[in-house]
């Protein structure tokens, strides 16, 4: 059986605005870092074909599959886009190199939410337009707001634990070069802060970043030839949930569940907890969806708020989560933000992480989500 | 109605099919987007009423519009050349309706123009050029096809109601 690894990956951005390049030349520029990181490789010679991860809306152009090959070396070879968050393309990739016919793959995902005027109305247009669009909600957190008082509920969570999320997760944002938005906030500040729709508060919603991520992708054979420190893709799923809120759970995520259970059978992980020297990326756009990921994948029970006071997640615990930030403190630069979680995923495998490096990290989980009103989640295991 | 029909069912009318709508919206989508490094030199250069381009020293492509990458060697460019505002049409069409399905009252003639820039010789395949309208030209010129091959250059709009746009160039005129 054909095995994955990570060869090489590179970014640029992950600044609130970016108006000296446009998204080509900060593509152009990720890609070169990629590529350089992979070995120095030439995609035309050694690149066999590209993912894209983008939409349409979020570009302001539209068939912006059009637009993907140049920057990336893709010109005149296979690439194909798909709408959905940049892990959702590792997938891609993975199951196109597993399947024999590509040796190396690149994966590209952008975002420039800053050259977005109108992002609160390109957001509402995803909204369901017979059932949900014509209620004109006031704020867009609204649907998110919705999803987190349910699973506290639920879970019996308290605002006080998604504050300690979000304080521990700032303060991690502070140990990496990524996160502009990275601060020390107090538990008490936190929970004095404004409300946007109730129970999250302006603490509680990650901003906007834009940023270009690539990563290279190549089978064992290939990979070996270029390095023998790998990070290895041991696992991979995802899965959409019905887009339709009252059909849907929401008290956990069931479609990061199933992407959970597939990307831990394909790594032939029994329990996800008992994997050595752990370390978890995952998207915390909102605070509660950390914590609802948390036990919807397995890291965590329903005693999680425990979990929380007794530090399980910090730096120093025992599943550390998010240890260089998240989006809370990077942004989200929309559809490269899977990307992002696997970009701090691969660095701290590969011993690249700087101040957030977590002693001996050896396996990583990275989980992805679409954002606003989804139900579309990506899990990724990693291990070196 | 109908060009041809089907046999059973029954037909609706457009008032009918009007009346099965039960929610319209509009996308309020406004972007603002950033020209990036390579373009908004180009655009400063029509400012000031020059085309500019970026050149790769690798494979002496020259890239009208300018990139700050080379999309066929992967390799950053950073050489600026500027074309002479004259080339020739490599190709052109004559358009009679508008976008919104009206009949326009002069054909307008767009071409892709196959620039000069000197130094360089390019072949039919990959060329620096441009896509503009052509303003003394008719219908004919394109059916006869005499428009092919033909010299023109760029008719620059005054320098004060210049914006740094491609509409800097008003159009191209045959020489």
């Amino acid at each position: 059986m054909v095995e994955v690894a990570v060869i090489g990956m590179g970014y640029s951005g992950f600044s609130p605005s970016t108006p000296h390049l446009s998204f080509r030349e900060m593509v152009y520029e990720a890609a070169k870092r990629a590529y350089i990181d992979a070995g120095d490789i030439d995609p035309r010679r050694d690149i066999d074909a590209f993912v894209s991860c983008q939409e349409d809306f979020w570009e302001g152009v539209s068939i912006s599959d059009e637009f993907a090959p140049e920057q990336i070396g893709g010109v005149l070879k296979p690439v194909y886009t798909v709408a959905g968050d940049g892990l959702q393309c590792i997938a891609s990739a993975v199951a196109m190199i597993k399947s024999g016919a590509f040796d190396v793959v690149a994966v590209e995902a952008h975002g420039k939410p800053s050259e977005i005027s109108t992002l609160s109305d390109i957001v509402r247009f995803s909204f369901d337009p017979i059932y949900v669009r014509p209620l004109d909600l006031a704020s867009i957190h609204a649907l998110q707001a919705i999803e987190a008082r349910a699973f506290m509920d639920s879970f019996n969570i308290s605002k006080e634990a998604l504050g300690l999320y979000v304080v521990m997760s700032r303060r991690n944002g502070l140990r990496s070069s990524r996160a502009s938005h990275a601060s020390e906030i107090d538990l008490d500040t936190y929970m004095k802060s404004d409300m946007v729709s109730d129970p999250l508060s302006e603490h509680d919603i990650a901003p906007f970043s834009d940023a270009a991520i690539v990563a290279v992708l190549a089978s064992d054979t290939v990979a070996r030839g270029y390095s023998d420190d790998l990070v290895w893709v041991r696992g991979v799923g995802f899965a959409s949930d019905i887009y339709t809120y009252v059909f849907r759970d929401l008290s956990i995520d069931r479609s990061a569940r199933i992407a959970a259970d597939k990307a831990y059978k394909m790594a032939g992980i029994d329990s996800p907890k008992s994997l050595r020297n752990l370390v978890v990326e995952l998207d915390e756009r909102y605070s509660y969806k950390a914590l609802q990921t948390l036990i919807s994948i397995g890291l965590a029970g329903p005693d999680i708020a425990r979990d929380l006071e007794s530090g399980v997640f910090n730096r120093s615990g025992a599943i550390p989560v998010n240890p260089g930030g998240g989006a809370l403190s990077e942004g989200v630069p929309l559809e490269a933000h899977g990307l992002a979680r696997l970009l701090s995923g691969y660095e701290q495998l590969k011993g690249r992480a700087g101040s957030a490096q977590i002693d001996d990290a050896e396996n990583a989980i990275i989980h992805g989500w679409r954002g606003f009103a989804t139900a579309t989640s990506s899990i990724v295991v990693l291990s070196r | 109605m109908g060009m041809f029909r089907l046999r059973g069912g029954t037909s609706l009318s457009d008032r009918e099919f009007r009346e099965i709508v039960k929610e319209s919206s509009e996308p309020r989508a406004r972007y603002s987007m950033t020209a990036g490094q390579a373009y908004s030199r180009f655009f400063e250069g029509l400012k000031n009423g020059v085309i500019l381009g970026t050149v790769c020293d690798s494979c002496g492509m020259v890239f009208i519009p300018p990139k700050i990458y080379c999309p066929y060697c992967f390799r950053s460019v950073s050489r600026w050349v500027e074309s002479s505002g004259e080339g020739k049409v490599f190709t052109a069409v004559a358009s009679y309706i508008s976008a919104d399905v009206k009949p326009l009252d002069k054909p307008e003639i767009v071409a892709v123009i196959k620039l000069d820039v000197p130094g360089y010789r390019f072949d039919n395949y990959r060329f620096p050029g441009i896509m503009h309208r052509i303003c003394n030209a008719s219908d004919e010129d394109v059916k006869t096809q005499r428009i092919f091959d033909a010299r023109v250059r760029a008719r620059w709009l005054p320098k004060e109601k210049r914006t740094g746009s491609i509409n800097d160039i008003e159009c191209f005129e045959v020489v």
